[in-house]
């Protein structure tokens, strides 16, 4: 009796120190190097941050956001990002799911033709970019000579270099890029559906559309939701393909936001301007995620 | 009659849409190939060649020759590797502990994580730089693998939580009531169950690691410990690109991971579905 009293108490911090041990070696270094480094990053936007200048910095009020603000090629960056994030999107998640309804279902090759489609999604988006680069090339790409073989176009188009191809091509590239994604996520889940309820539609001699509408759908719609609202800001925040197809060029003509404050760090060392455009980002995205929450939760409780 | 007519044109629009897909995926990449072993005269010769006759390899024996390409694919692998080791390690025991206690903090250490995948991580580059510089891990592998590490912490916990939670609690307890310490539970009862997960998860982080470019270029400019990405950027920067070189190191730092990925699809899927969608 004494000796089981006198254990428990013992057993009980045990299992705090284990805990506490356990989640140490992950939770210290994540203050650490991404919490902190985030919030510093906050506090240089109101700094004259700028590697040219590392022994007078000081606070300068909101001064990096009006420099930002006033950039003259804002209004073309901010109308690029919305073109780049929701044309990529839509085109990735139609694609996605069009090849998900095609491959839920098991049939002779599966495998095959999965590890095939899906390989894009194991490459950098660096190298996705200077891929493309490489096939949209204006003189010598391979893009204009199928099409000058197939007789769609009459002379070569120079997608990078012309303002008005430009984001076509490097939005290209995000879709073969991206649609991976969807394709695996929306199958996962078409997978986990019970087949009663395929049964059940069956009985009601439900057709093709209607089960789609009225069984697949709404048994993944968490899925949509989720996988959506995460692609919306990973695209965002993904400069790669960009930076290596085009670089924001030509006239600013493919710049986003997440490129254009890469340009400040690495060609201006204006560290105080780039966090600027960094917290302007983050409220971007904090704006809609509010915005789509609000909108699911109220689409949700219109339709349950 | 009309039901078998509507299935096997069903069929045949699925082979259509499926091949015409499959070739937009594969094209890109056969390309490269194809670029990468002509001659360097042919690569701009018209008109172009689809199945060239002449296949050479002096574009992957230039890369070597003007580059130090091995020491760069040395250096990536060590970083990847080592990182993605250490992230392991760091998700499994954290992951363990927030999937069975429930304890003060649990929720908020669950938010924090998920938050770190919402925030762009651009606006941590510059204190980044400085912690770095002070800590005299410019220039080193170790900063990469530092970063690489913490970064990949979070979202590896979220997906090593969804797995753990699908083993049931009984399986270690029954062998602490035999006499196993907690820890010792974890690695030799439920670590041997969860090998798919954990493959997943380490070759996720492999992956990210071996594909990850800005972090690398701001922290490594010396030739000694470049990593892949950072050298194939600076073929760009510092000269007019010499397309035959660099389709060749493209294919050559592609290999390992659609290796892996072609090998490990289904657990990747899985883990992701789990630990993502669910978590």
């Amino acid at each position: 009796m004494n000796d089981t009293q006198a254990r428990k108490p013992r057993r009980l911090s045990s299992t705090a120190i284990f805990i506490f041990f356990c989640l140490v070696p992950a939770l210290i270094p994540v203050l650490l190097f991404t919490y902190y480094p985030i919030f510093k990053g906050i506090v240089m936007a109101f700094q004259n941050y700028s590697l040219f200048n590392l022994n007078d910095i000081r606070f300068i009020g909101f001064d990096n956001f009006r420099t930002v603000l006033q950039d003259p090629s804002l209004p073309t960056i901010l109308k690029n990002t919305a073109s780049w994030v929701f044309i990529s999107l839509i085109l990735q998640f139609g694609i996605g799911f069009l090849l998900a309804l095609l491959l839920y279902k098991k049939f002779p090759g599966r495998g095959v033709y999965q590890g095939l489609i899906f390989y894009s999604w194991a490459m950098s988006g660096f190298l996705i970019g200077i891929i493309w680069r490489w096939m949209f090339n204006g003189q010598i790409g391979v893009i204009n000579d199928l099409l000058l073989k197939w007789g769609l176009i009459s002379e070569r188009i120079g997608f990078l270099s012309d303002p008005k191809w430009a984001m076509i091509s490097v939005i290209t590239a995000n879709v073969w890029y991206g649609v991976a994604f969807f394709a695996i996520m929306l199958m996962a889940a078409m997978q986990s559906i019970p087949e009663e309820l395929f049964e059940a539609a069956d009985m009601d001699g439900a057709g093709w559309f209607k089960k789609l509408f009225h069984v697949i759908v709404p048994y993944i719609l968490p899925t949509i939701i989720t996988t959506s609202a995460l692609r919306v800001i990973w695209i965002f925040n993904f400069p790669d393909i960009i930076y290596a197809m085009t670089n924001g060029g030509p006239a600013n003509s493919t710049h986003i936001l997440s490129t254009f404050m890469l340009d400040k760090i690495v060609f201006n060392g204006d560290y105080g301007l780039a966090s600027a455009i960094g917290v302007i980002a983050i409220i971007l995205l904090l704006l809609y995620t509010m915005f789509y929450l609000f909108a699911t939760r109220a689409s949700k409780a219109g339709d349950f | 009659m009309k039901n078998k007519v509507v299935s096997r044109l069903g069929t045949g629009s699925k082979v259509i849409v499926l091949g015409v897909w499959l070739l937009f995926m594969i094209f890109p990449l056969y390309w490269m190939i194809i670029t990468s072993l002509k001659p360097k005269n042919e690569i701009f010769k018209f008109p172009l060649e689809y199945f060239p006759k002449h296949l050479s390899f002096e574009n992957y024996a230039n890369i070597f020759k003007i580059s130090k390409f091995h020491v760069y694919i040395g250096n990536s692998l060590l970083v990847s590797l080592l990182s993605a080791l250490i992230v392991l390690v760091v998700a499994i025991l954290s992951s363990y502990v927030l999937a069975r206690f429930t304890f003060r903090g649990n929720k908020q250490v669950m938010t924090g994580f998920f938050l770190t995948q919402m925030i762009p991580m651009f606006i941590g580059f510059g204190p980044l730089y400085s912690m770095m510089s002070s800590m005299g891990l410019l220039n080193k592998q170790g900063a990469l693998v530092l970063i690489y590490s913490v970064l990949l912490i979070p979202f590896c916990t979220l997906m090593l939580k969804g797995f753990f939670q699908r083993i049931p609690a009984s399986l270690e307890e029954a062998a602490m009531i035999d006499g196993c310490s907690r820890l010792s539970a974890l690695f030799r009862i439920i670590l041997p169950v969860m090998k798919p997960g954990i493959s997943a998860t380490f070759i996720f982080a492999f992956v990210q690691n071996w594909n990850e470019l800005f972090l690398s270029i701001m922290f490594i400019d010396r030739e000694e410990a470049k990593t892949i990405p950072v050298a194939m950027n600076s073929f760009i920067t510092k000269f007019d690109i010499d397309w035959g070189s660099m389709s060749a190191a493209t294919v050559l730092s592609i290999i390992p991971t659609v290796i892996l990925f072609a090998l490990c699809q289904r657990l990747i899927v899985q883990g992701l579905t789990d630990g993502a969608v669910k978590g």
